[in-house]
């Protein structure tokens, strides 16, 4: 297994890449749905941005571990669970 | 589909690659000088590879039917050795008179030190003296908004045609100040560190093709000629028409090299018969 900072010098220019991917693909969305001149309604959407905010959670010191969790949150998110 | 590949480090790449390229539509590529991955000790080392790109490459492009041009200069991380690269420039005019050597590049800053600045005005001086297009190359990552925005500020104070230079590997955050000065510019498509093919496509779609190059580099480190070819599909993708490509990936090569005499290679119109 890694360490921490191995791990992050490992994964920290694909993470860069694939975050910029995902905010080229919004302000795709956006522009496709400014030029469409209606807002998109779509469940898909709502996901997508709950999954960012799953992704925008960062543990702090006072918790004491790590959230290692989130690419199970997300499949969750993504599947019709009922 | 013709497509010109504007910038390509050929001598870091294999036959195949020419091969698959020649069989996607690839018509020529033009190859700049650059970073050979460590750096080198003696001007005579550069002198047999401008030789390299600007005699042997073209051959081995030749068999398989890809036209082969280059450029020529000393690249941003070795132009931290002034004394090295003052030898080097000594040589350079001597390649101009090359049939396939299109201009002076690429150029530029790397971590945008005193040294990277005073070999890159000296290259544009020579390069302007010996009417030579320029190519320039912008920083990795967190440095290019420094090193492009510098870039600019030099440019400004010389005396240089913008139509006549391309500053490359511009992105969302870099391609405006470029655009805005009358100046070319490069997208160049890597896997990992630079633009990627989706990306260049939005980039195309707000800002339109006019100036705009694209192009994959493709050297020795992680990249892939092929993300060109990547970006023609998505761009296909969205609807956008044959001619429409045909400018972008063929045409635009050609309007940029093509005031380089050396590159004879006329835009294309696709007409129904």
């Amino acid at each position: 297994m890694l360490t921490a900072s191995e791990a992050l010098n490992a994964y920290f220019l694909e993470t860069r890449c694939q975050l910029l991917e995902i905010a080229a693909t919004l302000d795709r969305l956006d522009r496709a749905a400014l030029a469409d001149g209606e807002r998109l309604a779509d469940t898909r959407l709502d996901r997508l941005y709950g999954a960012l905010a799953v992704l925008a959670e960062r543990p702090t010191a006072s918790a004491g571990r790590a959230s290692s969790d989130r690419a199970e949150r997300l499949l969750n998110l993504f599947s019709d669970l009922d | 589909m013709q497509i010109i590949q504007p910038h390509y480090h050929g001598i870091a790449r294999t036959a195949q690659d020419y091969e698959r390229m020649a069989m996607s539509g690839v018509v020529a590529v033009a190859e700049p000088a650059f970073w050979a991955g460590f750096d080198r000790k003696y001007p005579e080392t550069f002198v047999d590879y401008f030789r390299q790109i600007s005699e042997f490459e073209p051959t081995r492009a030749a068999q398989y039917g890809i036209r082969h041009f280059c450029w020529v200069a000393v690249n941003p991380k070795e132009a931290e050795n002034p004394p090295l690269s003052r030898e080097v420039l000594r040589h350079m005019p001597l390649f101009f008179q090359k049939p396939t050597v299109l201009g002076v590049g690429e150029i530029g800053f790397h971590l945008t030190t005193k040294n990277e600045q005073e070999i890159f005005e000296a290259q544009v001086e020579l390069a302007v003296r010996h009417n030579q297009l320029i190519l320039i190359h912008t920083p990795h990552l967190h440095d290019k908004v420094r090193g492009t925005k510098r870039t600019l500020e030099i440019l400004a104070h010389m005396q240089v045609d913008p139509t006549r230079v391309w500053i490359d590997h511009v992105e969302e955050h870099t391609i405006r100040g470029p655009l805005d000065a009358g100046y070319w510019v490069g997208l160049t498509l890597y896997p990992i560190t630079k633009c990627s093919p989706k990306r260049a496509v939005d980039i195309l779609e707000q800002y339109g093709s006019e100036r705009i190059l694209i192009n994959s580099s493709a050297d020795w480190g992680p990249s892939d000629p092929f993300t060109l070819q990547e970006c023609i599909l998505e761009f296909r993708r969205r609807h956008h028409t044959l001619q429409e490509a045909i400018d972008v990936f063929h045409n635009n090569p050609c309007r940029f090299l093509g005031q380089c005499p050396k590159f004879d290679i006329q835009p294309i119109r696709v007409e129904t018969i």
